[in-house]
């Protein structure tokens, strides 16, 4: 599904390396973890696959299907399958959250070359998968974000994810600013999206997220590259040992 | 004494003008509008208001030829009182709702008794001092007709004035909203090449005034508008203009809270490119005590555009709990366009609570980002998060149902690009 390959990034505007060489392959069907240290370049890895401008790709690969998305322009990603659940979803004022669900899920159908949902039928799957979420009929009415609580921006991101039904789904610290319910009702909604085409890429700093979504991978990323792959095993002996041991150990 | 350079000015734009036939009132309100006019002449690119904003277009005796507008009206399918405009020739509905009286300018100035007579080029003169608004005063000298309404109560349908034509009209609307009484004012159309459209609105105590008022989305336009309100006890005054493109486009409010717990709102969403160059200028005066006054102003430029702001707040001696609000925005879409903004607070009182702001700023990285990581081009990302900056101006607009309306409209524009 995702094929990383020696992949080295570093920051357009200072010459500072961030990735140092990140070999990874998610499987479809597979929910693989990156857990690591403040600055270990986590998030920088979401935001270079997913396009954000600011980084410049130094060497290597990453392809998703055996498409080349580093040469892609971000929609052209979307419209590929992949999708980055945000730390920080955007507010965006004055612009309805169903406008921007449905001017998402057309423009990426007609990338696809299919044909756009109505406006019926968009307000159908919509209101379902909605429901699902538990996010009410005011939330969807509501401008994207504005106003939303720390937990309801992240069950709006899963919303988007399920609405546009990407093959791989990269959440970013998803758990930020979540308290246990609200992670809980996130994790579920992830959880419900599991599917064998489908591969996971999940970051985060702790190992909480993972007791909710069960990882089949997990790794350890420490100062640009991924120093240790395990089961998940390897994520309780982060909770009990913290990283200081498994990133000593690797070095 | 005027400059010679103003005075050569308004010969040559006057050389192509005769003061309107009629007597009565409206004769001698136009010659002492052309007394004061002699006395000011025109405004030049030295004048304090017209640094930022070239008049030249405004003042040429000639203005630059356009072709009749090929928009429908903005506010078609709005249910309203109609009241066309075309050419300078006024028709005026057949049928009227409950509360309201529409007269044509010229028909009122031949009666010998008129409420207009006493707001007539008298709102325009108030509003003159202490800036000298010398457009107006050509106006109030030469308009050749215009609108003459009074609403003695609820007025159930907004009144819509539809402006069009493709010549250099010189229009004179009066507006009385009597005790109790509210009234909902639409306004529309590219009104022609040029056009000079003053308005006096009075408010007697506790009445209501809503105007929204949509310019475009031609191009080759230089409306020229002013607005001068009075404002009296516990009145309300709220106004939104709409602008898309036009060449020059001049849009003067000048707002005066004379009577105690009066309100007065005035906003604006404007977007153009290249050429066009859009000016709001607006000079609120408190006058009276616990009045609140709001001004909203944003513009989104790109290609070159050039948006204007000059926004005041004046608070009298004696004017105590003034609540004073003004923000002005711009959004830069490229390197080459410009925003001008002079946000003024002068205040002589010492118990009031006014604040004003003003940026500018390009389309927010982040957010785009956002959008196209969901699969949203970069073009249609960016038209998103113009409506996102411009909603914000929409908001202003209180009724629901019309606030839709003219949103939906920005949007259908927008799109088309």
């Amino acid at each position: 599904m995702l094929n990383i390959r020696n992949l080295h990034v570093k920051l357009e505007e200072e010459d500072k390396a961030i990735l140092k060489g990140v070999d990874l392959e998610v499987e479809a069907g597979k929910v693989h973890a990156i857990m690591g240290p403040n600055g270990s370049g986590k998030s920088t890895l979401s935001y270079v696959l997913s396009g954000r401008d600011g980084y410049e790709v130094t060497e290597g690969s990453a392809t998703l299907l055996g498409h080349d998305i580093l040469e892609m322009e971000p929609e052209e990603r979307a419209a590929a399958g992949l999708f980055l659940a945000f730390q920080y979803p955007v507010e965006i004022p004055g612009v309805g959250n169903m406008t921007f669900l449905r001017t998402a899920v057309n423009a990426q159908r007609k990338a696809r070359g299919e044909e756009e949902l109505s406006a019926g039928d968009f307000l159908k799957v919509v209101r379902e998968r909605a429901k699902e979420l538990k996010i009410d009929a005011d939330m969807l009415k509501r401008p994207v974000n504005v106003g939303f609580s720390g937990g309801e921006k992240k069950r709006n991101e899963i919303l988007q994810m399920a609405m546009l039904e990407p093959k791989m789904c990269i959440l970013d610290e998803t758990d930020s600013g979540l308290d246990v319910d609200a992670m809980k009702l996130v994790a579920d909604g992830v959880n419900a999206l599991r599917s064998e085409g489908r591969g996971f890429l999940v970051i985060t700093h702790y190992q909480r997220l993972l007791d909710h979504i069960r990882p089949d991978v997990v790794h350890i990323m420490s100062d640009g590259r991924i120093v240790k792959t395990g089961g998940p095993e390897l994520a309780l002996e982060v909770e009990t040992n913290g990283y200081a041991d498994i990133v000593e150990g690797a070095a | 004494m005027v400059a010679e350079a103003k005075k050569a000015a308004l010969e040559e734009r006057l050389d192509g003008l005769t003061l309107p036939e009629g007597g009565g009132w409206l004769a001698a309100a136009r010659r002492d509008a052309r007394d004061r006019l002699d006395a000011v002449g025109l405004p030049g690119r030295r004048d304090e208001y017209w640094r930022f904003t070239n008049p030249a277009p405004l003042v040429a005796r000639d203005p630059e030829v356009s072709d009749v507008s090929q928009s429908p009206d903005p506010f078609d399918g709005y249910e309203s009182v109609v009241i066309t405009i075309e050419d300078g020739v006024v028709t005026l509905p057949d049928t009227l709702p409950e509360n309201l009286q529409i007269g044509t300018l010229r028909e009122a100035g031949e009666a010998d008794i008129h409420w207009a007579k006493d707001i007539y080029g008298t709102l325009e003169a108030m509003g003159s001092r202490p800036v000298l608004r010398p457009l107006a005063t050509l106006n109030s000298a030469y308009a050749t007709d215009g609108v003459v309404i009074r609403a003695t109560g609820p007025v159930a349908k907004p009144v819509h004035i539809r402006t069009t034509g493709t010549g250099d009209p010189i229009l004179h609307h009066v507006v009385r909203v009597d005790a109790d009484a509210s009234l909902t004012l639409l306004e529309s159309g590219t009104a022609g090449a040029r056009s000079n459209v003053a308005t006096e609105i009075d408010l007697a105590d506790t009445g209501a005034f809503h105007h929204i008022r949509i310019q475009g989305p031609d191009h080759v336009r230089h409306p020229n508008t002013h607005l001068f309100a009075r404002l009296r006890q516990e009145s309300v005054f709220k106004s939104f203009t709409l602008s898309a493109n036009g060449l020059l486009a001049r849009n003067e409010a000048v707002i005066e809270l004379t009577g105690d717990d009066a309100t007065a709102h005035i906003a604006g969403a404007a977007f153009g490119r290249g050429d066009f160059h859009h000016d709001d200028t607006v000079f609120v005066t408190h006058d009276a005590v616990n009045c609140e006054s709001r001004q909203v102003f944003k513009k989104v430029l790109r290609d070159g555009a050039t948006g204007v702001f000059q926004g005041k707040i004046l608070v009298k001696e004696g004017a105590q709990k003034t609540d004073g609000y003004q923000i002005s925005q711009a959004l830069l879409l490229d390197e080459d366009s410009q925003f001008l903004a002079k946000p003024e607070l002068e205040i002589y009182a010492d118990d009031v609570a006014c604040s004003h702001g003003s940026t500018t700023g390009a389309i927010d990285e982040t957010a785009l980002f956002y959008l196209r990581s969901r699969g949203v081009s970069k073009r249609d990302a960016t038209d998103l998060l113009v409506l996102s900056f411009l909603a914000e101006a929409i908001e202003e607009i209180e009724d629901e149902t019309l606030r839709e309306h003219v949103g939906g409209r920005m949007a259908d524009w927008l799109a088309r690009g």
